[in-house]
């Protein structure tokens, strides 16, 4: 068996999500190879052998220098059939789906998404995929290879470890149609401290805050605690916080290792975003909120007494 | 210079009303689809993109394209009333249980016989959480493919997107025919006026056969997918949960003892 997994890049850094899955595959398959693509990434190349990768693909080209799909499906398209990979891995996010679908039509391969977890069942790989808003696990896989597989962001931690990864160019060559649509202005609005997906503190705040300012109460809270501020659906449509810090089904995925919900009342919408966060303490005066049935920590208060309280004690603990 | 005339296609699927509990059939493992059905709340802001496209522009077509039963005729004509001109139904018993290869080889012969200037999706289907038809859609008609579009913008044969993602909002312009994916923040779908849903059931609602569109019955359903499923599992259980009661103010002092016991502190 032999296993490609892309590695997405962002401000000269290999995407977390991305090293979660090249070390899980890496524990499945011994022959388990990664692919750059992008403009400047060959810096990267090294240190993909420490996170599970035999060999790392580099396709470094100044057309492949904004985040857009279509160039990078033709890249991995002939890369794929080229070496010959039964496995092409990606961790999900808006790049990498577009990247994973183009690449399914263009080589007629089977894509599984919102996989949560890879296993052998002796030599046949599974998919985990939870469905009915995660009340079930269902078990997927191919009937043909390659096998295209999209990992739910945040469901694989990377794993370091010695190893050392052999560096392979590959051409570039790009199809006439993958190049027209471009990139005019490149997001660049980099929220202060880390962003959520990256974060292993994270402070939500719903509507139970009662108004945008109170988001300075769950900013002093994270700063404390060296984490990131996150919010929910109903506030970023509200115009509260930013869409970027959107937890959720329609925002981010996220598992830092301790997620602490205020004034979140726990719809599955923002329950399938975070559900795979270490520790979960949520803070809601509704006793009855849904949000208690999946948290560590349930607080039934007022998160306008508490969270300052908090904040301090926190703060003096850390000294 | 005029505009021209712009020619929509808005893909749309049938998903179970939001009112039928929905279940997993152990025999299929697949979604039991037998309940009512409606069209997918998502596929409503790539309508209504579509509609204020044409409305802007003065003139045009919006085609809404599917993939289903013959009875998803029934939930398409919410999109009829909503002002969408007519319908295209793909239906074919030899389709069913197509997975994304096969879905979108049959889509991309449907909407290239309609040859638009831009084919809008939603961003995701409500059932399957599915969030990449449009990619493999567009990667076999060659087309430009931009998602996530938070908003749009048609002038001078191009279209022009502001993109979110995990980083922020990027601006991406492609020439058209393009195949664009919609967020559900990009607009707020309008409701069916009650002179809508009256000539709603008058507008044409065509459908083709797989053999109509000249798909080989063998590259869609069961037999065109690439991927299976083999079973189904419970979800593991979470551990005992604590309840804190903030009597006398005490709940983040306790907060704080239980983050120091798990070493989260």
């Amino acid at each position: 068996m032999s296993t490609l997994v892309y590695v997405e890049d962002h401000e000269g850094e290999a995407l977390k999500g991305a090293l979660g899955v090249l070390s899980k595959a890496s524990n499945l398959d011994d022959d388990t190879a990664a692919v750059l693509a992008g403009s400047g990434v060959r810096a990267l190349a090294d240190d993909l052998g420490t996170y599970g990768a035999s060999r790392v693909y580099v396709a470094d080209d100044d057309a492949l220098g904004s985040p857009l799909p279509q160039p990078r499906v033709d890249v991995l398209a002939r890369l794929v059939e080229e070496k010959g990979f039964d496995n092409v891995l990606f961790a999900a996010t808006v790049l990498t789906a577009d990247v994973a679908a183009g690449l399914a039509a263009r080589l007629d391969a089977g894509l599984n998404w919102d996989l949560v977890d890879l296993e052998l069942d002796g030599d046949r790989l599974v998919g985990k995929r939870p469905a009915l808003g995660d009340a079930v696990i269902v078990d997927v896989g191919w009937k043909s290879t390659p096998r295209l597989a999209l990992v739910r962001a945040g469901s694989l931690e990377p794993e370091s470890r010695d190893g050392t990864a052999e560096v392979e160019d590959v051409r570039v060559e790009l199809e006439d149609w993958s190049q027209r649509a471009v990139m005019l202005e490149q997001a660049h609005e980099e929220s202060e401290g880390p962003s959520i997906e990256e974060a292993d503190v994270i402070v939500a705040g719903g509507r139970g805050l009662g108004d945008p300012e109170k988001f300075s109460l769950l900013e002093d809270l994270a700063a404390a605690l060296g984490g990131a501020v996150a919010a929910t659906r109903a506030v970023v449509d509200a115009g509260w916080y930013p869409y970027a810090a959107q937890v959720g089904q329609t925002g981010k995925t996220v598992s830092p290792k301790l997620y602490i919900a205020c004034g979140v009342s726990g719809a599955i919408q923002h329950k399938v975003g975070m559900q795979s966060s270490g520790t979960v303490i949520a803070i809601n005066k509704d006793p009855n909120a849904p949000i208690f049935e999946y948290s560590d920590v349930g607080v039934v208060g007022d998160l306008h007494e508490i969270v300052p309280k908090l904040t301090q004690l926190v703060k003096e603990k850390r000294g | 210079m005029l505009a021209r005339a712009l020619k929509l296609v808005i893909c749309v699927k049938e998903v179970p009303d939001a009112s039928v509990t929905r279940r997993i059939d152990p025999q299929t493992l697949r979604l039991d689809r037998s309940g009512d059905g409606a069209m997918n709340e998502f596929d409503t802001h790539a309508l209504e993109e579509g509609l204020r496209l044409r409305e802007s522009g003065g003139e045009g077509e919006v085609v809404i394209v599917s993939m289903g039963p013959q009875r998803a005729l029934d939930s398409m004509r919410k999109g009829l009333a909503m002002g969408a001109d007519r319908v295209l139904l793909v239906t074919d018993d030899a389709a069913a249980g197509s997975d994304l290869v096969a879905t979108t080889k049959v889509l991309a012969a449907a909407i290239q016989r309609e040859e638009p200037d831009l084919v809008l999706f939603g961003q995701q289907g409500s059932d399957s959480d599915g969030a990449v038809l449009w990619a493999s859609v567009a990667d076999r008609l060659r087309l430009p493919l931009i998602s996530q579009a938070a908003s749009l913008e048609v002038a001078d044969g191009k279209a022009r997107v502001k993109r979110q993602t995990e980083f922020g909002y990027d601006v991406i312009e492609s020439p058209l025919p393009a195949v664009i994916a919609v967020s559900d923040a990009i607009n707020e779908p309008r409701y069916p006026a009650l002179k809508g849903i009256m000539g709603a059931k008058k507008k044409p609602q065509d459908t083709a056969s797989l053999a109509d569109l000249g798909v080989d019955t063998g590259e869609a359903g069961e037999e065109g997918s690439r991927t299976e499923v083999y079973g189904l599992n419970d979800p593991p259980p979470r551990g005992e949960s604590v309840k804190i009661e903030d009597e006398g103010g005490n709940a983040a002092e306790k907060i704080v003892q239980y983050l120091t016991e798990k070493k989260l502190l």
